[in-house]
């Protein structure tokens, strides 16, 4: 990877002179510092007045080397690490690699482990597109539904809290199974949050999906059609808001997804406008899917036989899971040691952030933020 | 000396009607130090109740619930680093917040308080107001350009182009409000009292008046205004998510505070603007509704009635207040504030006072409910983008007003010719 210092492309202005005065095609250099890059992105942006002609991503600012520490860490070791690179959807990150080693040294969670992870990954995926929810509208200029979504999103961390104390890098699962237990009114306190939190869900719709103003800003604005989502590879409520019915809890079900209803909200015109339907829907169904999951959470063990020391056999495992932002997937490469010989992240925000470019040309400066939040990318999990 | 001082005061003219330097002079600074005071104020009010809004509680740890707040930020702001940036146009850099400030400042000679409370009313006042407050976008401009920075750049050229075309049908309206004013007597006028006192002669508010116009022509200016003074939703030139802190992102301390006050100030002035012309200026409300002696001795009683309620409000607050050491000195605070309040509240019922503070009551009220406004807008709404802002400046504002206006046109010929031929037939 460049470091972007030497990019004739981009850098090199072409003078125009089709106006009596000259004009010049302006680059504007976008972050890392910026307050709506979402972290620590740089975008390079070729203007010509307010119109966007090219983007250039410039990625690595939060790099930590996370595939690298894997291969010096044990299994188990490394099960924190990956809290890390998503850190508002935590738990998913946690699921994913504990499925991907879990398949790797074949065993399966016991039934009532299943349950818990789908409540805890549920639960995170409302967290997450409430983080989403606000900072999007934050970068359209609404500054009030941050708050609201904070609010609401409190009662999920609580529950997060008193689960496995901790509130943002949520470390909640186990190869094999859960690493603790629930808690003494957990249940009282999901369905309690299920109940209350409808009604939020129609109090952030109130301020948003009629206005006029949200509605001139993100309708039209960046689309991606079905074919462009899908060669560039890119997953979640953006692909589905493009009109691809694409969910891997339905249609490569894991854990115990397939006990339960749930659909899979889809959009038609694949703009900010869908993609921010789509991710409001989806957090009904997920509450949908908690409201099924805590009323038929089975008793049992929750973890299952699995070694002290995992050790599996000489290998490779490809796992993905639906992560709120869209495919997680771990490639793992075991040879037969303690330590995992690669273990490469399929991160979805990564992979979507592809699509910057080809929704952002030839629109303004304003949609270029607008687009980056519809993205809903994590800068931690871009660059891990 | 004394007698003159009387004689100035039980007489019923504007120091500049009076012609003399010496009261145009303390009105001059009552109104620059009433406006400063305003405008600290403002910056609590907006924090707290945009605070409020979205479920937080705004500053409270500066004084009792952070009534100290702008004092802190001023002295914070005053003794940060002033930074001129590299290769950017130093004079032209340092100049431009002072033409913004004055812009916003020199707007305020004309507004009418009051029936005096005036520095001066002059024959063009409504025309004064516009061109010297449509001067403020010179100095945005030059300091976007003289930052030599692209947020900057891009937010003054933004910020230009917006002011420019929401002038226009602001100007509109403006108009379409001026023409009314010759409606009962025959002359129109410019003057900023001279509107105020039409509409007393006319019994309403230009607001209500050939029902719907006057009220389309504020609100075009009422969208206008907001526009004007880059606030939200229309707050493009410093969208803080695009571009930063757009014209003003080069700017540090007082540079940077004087940009602030003058974009509060202009909040303020263009607020003036629309009480005037719309909402009756210093009038009371319900003039014909409610009339009598017994309505107005009510009304009269309104602004004592209100500082007591405030000073009620810090009671309850200072009684609300935990009881612990650590507070003791902001529950004091609080309960003197509390005091002050309560005692301006009986003062503006000692008969000498209470008439004379009536008129600045109205206005400042008035004022101070777009204000609410203008920050409700701001915790409702999210940011319209360029061209959108552009397609409704030059789309819908710019043909509403100016169908307004000739409608109003029309209407008030009809109305005149009508009232001239019943004459003749007479």
């Amino acid at each position: 990877m460049s470091n972007g210092d030497n990019r004739p492309d981009l850098l090199d202005l072409d003078t125009k002179q089709e106006t009596f005065l000259d004009t010049t095609e302006m680059v504007l250099n976008m972050g890392p510092q910026h307050p709506s890059t979402h972290g620590v992105l740089r975008v390079i942006l070729k203007l010509d007045g307010e119109k966007v002609l090219g983007t250039e991503c410039i990625i690595g600012y939060l790099h930590r080397g996370v595939e690298k520490i894997a291969e010096n860490r044990t299994y188990t070791m490394f099960n924190p690490y990956v809290d890390r690179m998503d850190y508002v959807a935590a738990v998913s990150n946690g699921l994913g690699y504990c499925e991907a080693v879990e398949k790797l040294l074949a065993v399966e969670a016991p039934p009532r482990a299943q349950y818990i992870r789908v409540i805890m990954t549920e639960l995170c995926r409302i967290a997450s597109h409430q983080v989403w929810l606000g900072t999007h509208a934050l970068d359209i200029g609404a500054l009030t539904p941050v708050f609201y979504a904070f609010r609401d999103r409190e009662e999920i961390l609580k529950i997060f809290e008193k689960y496995c104390g901790a509130r943002l890098t949520t470390h909640a699962f186990r190869i094999g199974g859960c690493i603790y237990e629930t808690y003494e009114g957990f249940e009282q306190d999901v369905k309690n949050f299920c109940t209350k939190f409808l009604p939020k869900l129609d109090e952030y719709e109130e301020l948003l999906t009629t206005n006029r103003i949200w509605v001139g800003r993100t309708k039209g604005v960046g689309i991606l059609n079905a074919e462009d989502c899908i060669a560039l590879g890119v997953t979640g409520p953006v692909l589905r808001a493009s009109g691809v019915e694409w969910d891997l809890r339905k249609k490569q079900p894991y854990e115990c997804y397939k006990n339960f209803q749930f659909d899979i909200p889809t959009g038609v015109n694949g703009d900010t406008y869908d993609r921010y339907l789509v991710r409001i829907q989806e957090m009904r169904q997920a509450v949908r899917i908690l409201q099924q999951a805590i009323e038929s959470i089975p008793a049992g063990p929750i973890m299952a036989k699995v070694p002290k020391i995992i050790k599996p056999a000489p290998g490779e495992v490809y796992h993905s899971i639906e992560a709120p932002k869209g495919e997680l997937g771990y490639y793992i490469v075991s040879d037969g040691s303690t330590q995992p010989y690669r273990v490469r992240v399929r991160p979805p925000s990564f992979v979507n952030l592809q699509s910057l470019d080809k929704m952002v040309r030839g629109m303004l400066v304003a949609d270029v933020v607008a687009v980056i939040g519809t993205l809903d990318i994590v800068l931690g999990e871009v660059d891990r | 000396m004394l007698e003159s001082i009387k004689q100035y005061l039980s007489s019923n003219v504007t120091p500049g009607e009076a012609g003399s330097m010496f009261w145009a002079t303390i009105y001059v600074l009552l109104i620059t130090i009433g406006v400063s005071v305003a405008v600290l104020a403002m910056t609590w009010l907006e924090r707290k109740i945009l605070a409020h809004m979205q479920i937080r509680l705004g500053p409270m740890r500066v004084g009792p619930h952070g009534l100290l707040q702008p004092f802190a930020d001023a002295l914070k702001l005053l003794m940060k680093e002033d930074v001129i940036p590299e290769g950017g146009d130093k004079i032209v850099f340092r100049l431009a917040p002072v033409i913004v400030m004055m812009a916003a400042f020199t707007v305020f000679i004309v507004v009418p308080f009051g029936r005096t409370a005036a520095a001066t009313d002059m024959n063009i006042g409504i025309l004064f107001m516009l061109g010297v407050s449509s001067l403020s976008v010179l100095g945005i401009i030059t300091g976007g350009w003289a930052s030599n920075s692209h947020y900057p750049l891009m937010g003054a050229l933004r910020s230009g182009a917006q002011m420019v075309s929401y002038e226009v049908a602001m100007g509109l309206a403006i108009v379409s409000a001026v023409l009314m004013t010759s409606l009962a007597t025959g002359t129109g006028t410019l003057s900023m009292i001279g509107i105020v006192e039409s509409q007393a002669a006319q019994h309403t508010w230009f607001v209500f008046k050939m029902f719907p116009l006057g009220l389309i022509a504020f609100a075009v200016f009422a969208i206008a205004m907001i526009a004007e003074t880059n606030r939200a939703p229309f707050d493009l030139p410093e969208a803080e998510s695009e571009l930063v802190a757009g014209f003003m992102t080069e700017y540090s301390g007082f540079r940077w505070s004087l940009f602030f006050l003058a974009e509060y100030t202009a909040m303020l002035a263009v607020s003036c603007i629309a009480v005037t012309l719309w909402l009756g200026g210093w009038l009371r409300p319900f003039p014909t509704w409610l009339s009598g002696p017994a309505w107005d001795l009510a009304f009269s009683l309104v602004p004592g009635l209100t500082f007591l309620g405030l000073g009620a409000m810090c009671f309850v607050g200072t009684v609300r207040m935990p009881k612990i050491l650590q507070l003791r000195a902001q529950t004091i605070g609080l309960a003197v504030f509390g005091a002050i309040l309560f005692a301006t509240g009986l003062l503006l019922f000692v008969p000498g006072v209470r008439e004379r503070s009536q008129d600045v009551f109205w206005f400042i009220a008035k004022v101070a409910v777009f204000q609410y406004f203008y920050i409700w807008y701001r915790a409702t709404f999210p940011r319209y983008r360029f061209d959108q802002l552009m397609k409704v400046g030059w789309k819908v504002l710019l043909p509403v007003s100016l169908g307004v206006l000739i409608v109003t046109a029309i209407v008030g010929v009809r109305q005149e010719l009508w009232a001239a031929l019943s004459g003749v037939t007479r």
